[in-house]
Order: structure tokens, then C-alpha cells, then sequence
């Protein structure tokens, strides 16, 4: 620092004063710089800043919208889902009422058929009944009168020929109604 | 050094101011005229050929670019600045930090070997005549003459017994001390690490050819000029990175609330 005082003073140069020119250049110099990149390079680099981030922006946010979608499609799909459970489960309940409906009807219908069968067995039973009790009842006549014929034809024969005529007449009609009764 | 000089027979001269001012190249233009000349046409086109193509997915030249338009933008403009307002600065702050990064680089570059900031006038031009308007204009249009010079002079918070001693010394800091120590603090940077060079590398070589046993000293010198162009580099970068980030201070604390 000495050195420099003494230089200054021996009328060498002072580093420490500015030289007006310098100054002047160094101003000069600098706006020129500071117009040049005023006017090209920032605006040039905002632009690309704000398309970048436009750009990312841009791409998060249909990222967002994709994922909205996707998330409301989902819900659709379980909704739907769940719509044709309960769907199946509503057919198979009514499937059982309609199968348990058809047997219990079935079951009705073969109920009512087997008791009209047997009605239609006994009617048949009692009706076979009433008519052989009627031809019986006129068999049993014809074999009186015929009886009655055989007694009278044999005529008063001895009361051991008229017995043993009957017990023939007897033994016959059980001989032909004995396997009938079996 | 005396015995140095003894053994050598002829005068060994210190370098000193006088390195600084070398003889005019011709006319009255000087070699950090030239220098500062070139570095405006170097930053304009890197810039303009940087930005001409820009594209969304940077190739490696756009994306040096833009690293160093983001360190101009970002870390000074928008850390200093405040996110609202530094839109409009970052054209200065990348300005005063290409500029004053350039300059200093020259002192470093083979062949053209001298930091132009080394010259006060440079940085002074600078700091006086674009910093300490801009900031003190800002300020004016955002708070009114008034409100400013409150702003600037009365640091909230303060009890109030201690004011008349703040205020003299924030203003004369503000508006007297601002924009000197900006430019003296780069030019001293700029001369004392370039003097430094020159005192090892001019010893280094006088040492070298001086004759006699002071040969197996030189290496020595050489090292140490090496090692402490690695440091001017450093400092270099720094001192450009503290000239933008304190100009982009002077704005925010112009433009804030309060500070």
C-alpha cells in the first residue's frame, strides 16, 4: 500500500482511481451485453421455461384425468357387477319357487289322479258287486227252481234217494264254486 | 530476497501497479478495453446461438446453457429477489454475472492472461452507474421516496432510543457504501490474485535463469503459481457469483416489506 501511495505520488498511476474512459467503455460495454440479452435470450428462455412447464403441467393433469376415468369405469364395472349378482341371485330364487310351485303341483295333480283312480276302482268293484249279487241273486233262483225240478222229477222216491240227491246237488255246486272261492 | 538479488548479480523487479497498464495497443485503446470488448461479442453469441433452437428436451450445448441462465435466474434472482418480483431482473442479473464471470475468466486464459476487473473502473461502471440506480429506482417506484428511504434506513424491530445512531449509518451504507464495496471488493480480488500470479511465475522464471544454486528453488515458485491458478479460479467464479448476488440483494431488500 506504501508503494502505491509513493508510486501516486511520484505521478505513476493509481490503481485504485477509476480512468473515466474505462468507465464510459465499461458502461457501454455492459448495456450493449444487457440489451442483447434482455432482448434475445431471456424472452427466449421464459418461453421455453413456460412451454415446459405448460408441457408437464399439461401431462400431469391428463395423467389425472386418465386416472378420474379409470377410477369411474371401475366403478361402473362393480356396479355392474354387483347388479348381475344380485340378477343371478334373483333368477335362482326364482327358479326354486317356480321348481318347489311345479312339485307341489305335480304332487296335486298325481294325488288327485291316484284317488281318482281308486274312486274309479272301488265304483268299478261296487258296480261288479251289485251285478253278480244280481246274477246270483237270478242263478240262485235257477238253481232253486231247477232243484225244486230234480226234487219233484225224482219224484217221491225214498227219503234216502231224495236226500242223496240233494247232497249231490250240494257237493256239485260246491265242486264248481269251491275254486272260485279259493 | 536481497541475497536472491545478490546472487543473481542484476536487479530482480517486483511486479507491481505498473503490470497493470501496459502501454496502449494502439491509440488510446488498451488491452482490458479490447478484452472487455470480447467478452460482450463472447457472451451475445454463446446466448444467441444457445437460444436460437431451444428446444422442450435440451441437447448438452442448450443444456449448459440453460444451466448457466438457471444459476443467473434461480439461485441469485429468485433466492435474493423473492419468487413475485424477479421476472423482470433476471436480464440484469444474468448480465452482471456473465459479464463480470468473463472478464475474470480472461485472467486465466493462456495467452490473454489478465482479469479485466482488475481494472476499477470496470466493476465501478457497473456497481455505480447500472446496481445502485436500478435498486435505489426500484425501490422509489414501490415504496415512494418516503416509505423507501424508511424502508431502507429503518430496520424493524429496532427500539427506538437506538435510531439515531441506525439510521446515519444504514443510509451511508445504502446509498454511499454499497456500490463501491461491490466494485472494490471484485477489483481487489481481481488485482491482489493476478499480482500473486505474477509474483510467483516472474520469480519462478527469474530464478530459473538467474544461474547458480537458486535453480532447484524454481520448481518451487512454479508450484505454487500452479496451484494458485486453481484457487484464482475459485475465486474467479465466486467473486462474479457475489457481484450478481449481492447487486440481486440490494434489489430485494429495495422491493421487500420489510427486511
Amino acid at each position: 500500500m506504501n508503494t502505491l501511495v509513493l508510486a501516486a505520488e511520484e505521478g505513476a498511476i493509481n490503481p485504485v482511481l477509476p480512468h473515466t474512459s474505462e468507465i464510459i467503455l465499461g458502461l457501454i460495454a455492459f448495456l450493449l451485453l444487457f440489451f442483447v440479452i434482455k432482448k434475445f435470450v431471456t424472452p427466449r428462455f421464459e418461453t421455453l421455461y413456460a412451454e415446459r412447464a405448460a408441457k408437464i403441467e399439461g401431462g400431469i393433469e391428463k395423467a389425472e384425468q386418465a386416472q378420474v376415468q379409470a377410477q369411474a369405469t371401475l366403478e361402473e364395472y362393480k356396479a355392474q357387477l354387483a347388479e348381475a349378482r344380485a340378477e343371478a341371485a334373483r333368477i335362482r330364487d326364482d327358479a326354486r319357487i317356480e321348481g318347489e310351485q311345479i312339485i307341489s303341483e305335480l304332487r296335486a295333480k298325481a294325488q288327485e289322479e291316484s284317488s281318482r283312480i281308486v274312486a274309479a276302482g272301488q265304483t268299478q268293484l261296487e258296480t261288479q258287486r251289485a251285478q253278480i249279487v244280481a246274477e246270483l241273486r237270478g242263478e240262485l233262483g235257477r238253481l232253486a227252481i231247477d232243484l225244486a225240478d230234480r226234487v219233484v222229477g225224482e219224484s217221491l222216491e225214498d227219503e234216502v234217494r231224495r236226500r242223496g240227491t240233494v247232497d249231490r246237488f250240494l257237493s256239485e255246486l260246491d265242486g264248481t264254486s269251491a275254486p272260485a272261492a279259493k | 530476497m536481497t541475497t536472491m538479488v545478490l546472487a543473481a548479480g542484476d536487479e530482480f523487479v517486483a511486479p507491481g501497479v505498473k503490470d497493470f497498464f501496459l502501454p496502449p495497443i494502439f491509440g488510446e485503446v488498451t488491452k482490458p478495453m479490447v478484452l472487455l470488448v470480447l467478452s460482450i461479442l463472447i457472451i451475445g453469441a454463446f446466448f444467441i446461438a444457445a437460444t436460437r433452437n431451444l428446444k422442450l428436451v435440451p441437447g448438452k450445448f442448450q443444456f449448459a446453457a440453460e444451466s448457466l441462465y438457471d444459476i443467473g435466474r434461480n439461485s441469485i434472482a429468485r433466492e435474493q429477489i423473492g419468487a413475485k418480483d424477479f421476472k423482470p431482473y433476471v436480464p440484469l442479473v444474468l448480465t452482471i454475472f456473465t459479464f463480470i464471470l468473463v472478464n475474470n475468466l480472461f485472467g486465466l486464459i493462456p495467452l490473454v492472461q489478465f482479469p479485466t476487473m482488475s481494472h476499477i473502473g470496470f466493476p465501478l461502471a457497473v456497481s455505480l452507474l447500472v446496481v445502485y440506480p436500478v435498486y435505489h429506482f426500484a425501490g422509489i417506484r414501490r415504496h415512494g421516496l418516503v416509505g423507501y428511504l424508511k424502508n431502507q434506513t429503518m430496520p424493524p424491530g429496532a427500539p427506538w432510543f437506538v435510531l439515531p445512531l441506525l439510521i446515519p449509518i444504514e443510509f451511508f451504507q445504502k446509498f454511499v457504501l454499497n456500490p463501491l464495496t461491490l466494485a472494490i471488493r471484485v477489483f481487489a480480488a481481481m488485482f491482489a490474485g493476478h499480482l500473486l500470479l505474477l509474483v510467483f511465475t516472474l520469480s519462478g522464471e527469474y530464478l530459473l535463469f538467474a544461474g547458480g544454486v537458486t535453480v532447484v528453488v524454481a520448481p518451487v515458485a512454479f508450484f505454487f503459481a500452479i496451484a494458485l491458478t486453481f484457487l484464482e479460479a475459485l475465486i474467479m467464479v465466486l467473486q462474479a457469483y457475489i457481484f450478481a448476488l449481492l447487486s440481486a440483494s440490494y434489489i430485494g431488500a429495495a422491493l421487500a416489506e420489510e427486511h
